[in-house]
């Protein structure tokens, strides 16, 4: 039988010619990030001097940065951030951004610490976005990172894998967003749970590195482990520029033997909305249409990238956002930032009224620049909605696709985007 | 760290997220207590008063789903919980548990046999479940030995530390 692309890459990882689903393996670990959850109380580097070891496994492969709460918005988080400072400094470690990158996810790929046929763990669920670059990427808890740090080496149950094949044309005003959370409403919220996930199919070639990113990111919103789309040219040609090191692609077998295997018609799919308080609730936008709406959020490791700034530029240009809401807009990096900033999207934005902030994690974590009052209904991109993530448990989160947060925050209640795109 | 653990029962739901079970706006809280005092707090009004050292939380499916926060986790242990069996578990929640030495066990069908305020006797290394308020049993999937070694050891750092010595 043949293997999986998270089968095999967690085989050549753990010196194994093959391994099956249920397996337990000891990987060797290429990519190691940790953001503040680094300095936090019970963090990896309270735990790591806890355990008594004196020098981390590599300087050069572990990515640190400062990208939740950025810049400090009260004495807890500066103490946070010191402390993660203390421990970058002490150990030597090489790849320190503070808070001068972006959120982790957009940094990992725009750097080029993602690369096809690798592993790469993070203290963050959505380390699945990495996915997308056919990378084996994960999330997992400050405790086995501790174990990363000191080893370089993690244990991992094989998975079984989904398939999941993407058939048919994409429309015009249908983005990644909207193809995963339809996914995500067939799988369930723990549709792929312990699970890997395998995209495969034409649509795929249609869809941009952004557009793949979401998709991979929420995967872990269906429970996976890791969300990969075999690479392609795009994919090898996109990391070339990034990355000095060699690649060595990794692709799974044409036998390979996967659990389910799930056909969707992306032409089909209408403009998706989640709502509250699970991300896999999603229904065409018409089912949610009229909802008044007190905030608008377009930003996130889901959808604060180039295209998705690009789109909402697109839709706001010669607009005003409506009276009654709010429209908080964070590009998900300062490589973003810059972008949109030159190519004018960030003036469109503003010229329309919305706020737009320095790249952080921001309202998506309840944390600060946006969170929400109770009685509050609010549309967002980014990846959850559940209840007492964006701030007060008394308010209710809606997802979308940044082309329908946009339209949205123009008539300041839950709009179809089409109208704005033809 | 012992593998039975006897225990008044909490039952929650299916779905019970990470955000819910500590939300995000309290992760930056530098006082493992202060922080432990919002655990489940939406779920549970006042769960942190209530809850007592050696109760035990029952929930249904995917307990645990969303971020790789461990404050899930420790937060429970602060307050003294001593396992969680559900009928499911998100992974990173239930791989989080078990490094932090907190017994879980998944079991089909527990919702059922289970009332909140129940004491239950649960043995995990035999997977088995004792509800001692209604005499009713049920067995839960048998942990593979890899992972009740790291239960009995009290946790992966504990045992990594073992393992660090050992080679030097
Ligand atoms: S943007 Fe949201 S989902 Fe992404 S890393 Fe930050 S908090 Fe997590």
């Amino acid at each position: 039988m043949g293997l999986t692309l998270a089968e095999k890459i967690l085989a050549t990882h753990s010196g194994k010619k093959e391994v099956s689903p249920g397996d337990i393996v000891e990987a060797d670990i290429d990519v190691a990030m940790v953001h503040e959850l680094l300095g936090t109380s019970g963090g990896v580097a309270e735990l790591f001097e806890e355990t008594g070891v004196r020098k981390v496994w590599s300087k050069d492969k572990i990515v640190a940065l400062l990208d939740h709460w950025v810049p400090a918005p009260n004495v807890d988080v500066a103490e946070i951030h010191k402390k993660c400072r203390y421990f970058v400094k002490k150990h030597g470690l090489k790849n320190w951004f503070d808070m001068k990158a972006g959120i982790c996810h957009q940094v990992l790929v725009e750097k080029g610490f993602v690369r096809p046929g690798e592993i790469i763990v993070g203290t963050d669920s959505h380390m699945t976005t990495h996915g997308a670059l056919g990378a084996f990427g994960t999330g997992i808890g400050s405790t086995d990172m501790v174990v990363v740090f000191a080893k370089g080496k993690l244990w991992f149950r094989v998975p079984e894998t989904i398939k999941i094949v993407l058939q048919g044309k994409i429309p015009k005003y249908v983005l990644g967003k909207d193809i995963i959370l339809k996914v995500l409403r067939r799988l369930g919220p723990d549709g792929a749970n312990y699970k890997a996930v395998e995209f495969h199919g034409e649509a795929l070639a249609d869809l941009s590195i952004d557009g793949r990113m979401t998709i991979s990111n929420m995967c872990v919103e269906a429970g996976a482990k890791v969300a990969l789309i075999p690479p392609d040219q795009k994919t090898i040609e996109f990391v070339k520029k990034r990355s000095k090191k060699e690649i060595r692609p990794v692709y799974p077998d044409s036998n390979a033997d996967y659990v389910d295997e799930m056909m969707v018609n992306v032409s089909e799919i209408e403009p998706q909305v989640s709502r509250p308080p699970n991300p896999t609730d999603s229904v065409p936008v018409q089912e949610v249409e009229g909802i008044e709406l007190d905030q608008v959020f377009i930003g996130s490791c889901t959808n604060g990238r180039l295209e998705d700034l690009e789109v909402t530029a697109k839709i706001l240009k010669g607009k005003k956002v409506n009276r009654g809401v709010r429209l908080i807009v964070i590009p998900a990096s300062y490589e973003v930032y810059l972008n949109a900033l030159r190519k004018g999207y960030l003036e469109t934005i503003l010229k329309a009224e919305g706020i737009v902030e320095a790249p952080t994690c921001g309202p998506c974590i309840g944390g600060h620049l946006g969170v929400l009052a109770s009685g509050e209904t609010a549309l967002v991109t980014s990846s959850r909605n559940f209840t007492g993530r964006l701030g007060s448990p008394e308010a209710k989160v809606y997802l979308s696709s940044p082309a329908t947060a946009a339209a949205s925050a123009v008539e300041g209640k839950i709009t179809d985007p089409r109208k704005y795109l033809r | 760290m012992s593998l039975i653990v006897k225990g008044r029962v909490w039952k929650l739901g299916n779905n019970v997220d990470t955000d819910l079970i500590i939300p995000g706006r309290y992760l930056t809280l530098r006082d493992p207590l202060e922080k432990a005092k919002h655990a489940l707090e939406a779920v549970i009004p006042g769960f942190a008063e209530k809850v007592r050292e050696g109760d035990v939380i029952v929930a249904g499916r995917n307990f645990g789903s969303g971020s790789s926060r461990e404050d899930a986790v420790t937060v429970l242990k602060t307050l003294g919980i001593k396992a969680v069996i559900a009928e499911s578990f998100a992974r990173i929640f239930f791989r989080n548990a078990l490094n932090n030495g907190l017994p879980v066990l998944e079991c089909k069908g527990i919702c059922s046999m289970v009332e909140n305020g129940d004491m239950l006797s649960v043995h995990f290394e035999k997977g088995e479940i004792l509800n001692l308020t209604s005499k009713e049993k049920c067995k839960g999937t048998k942990l593979p030995a890899f992972l009740v070694e790291i239960i009995r050891e009290g946790g992966i750092l504990k045992k990594l530390r073992k393992e660090l010595q050992c080679e030097k």
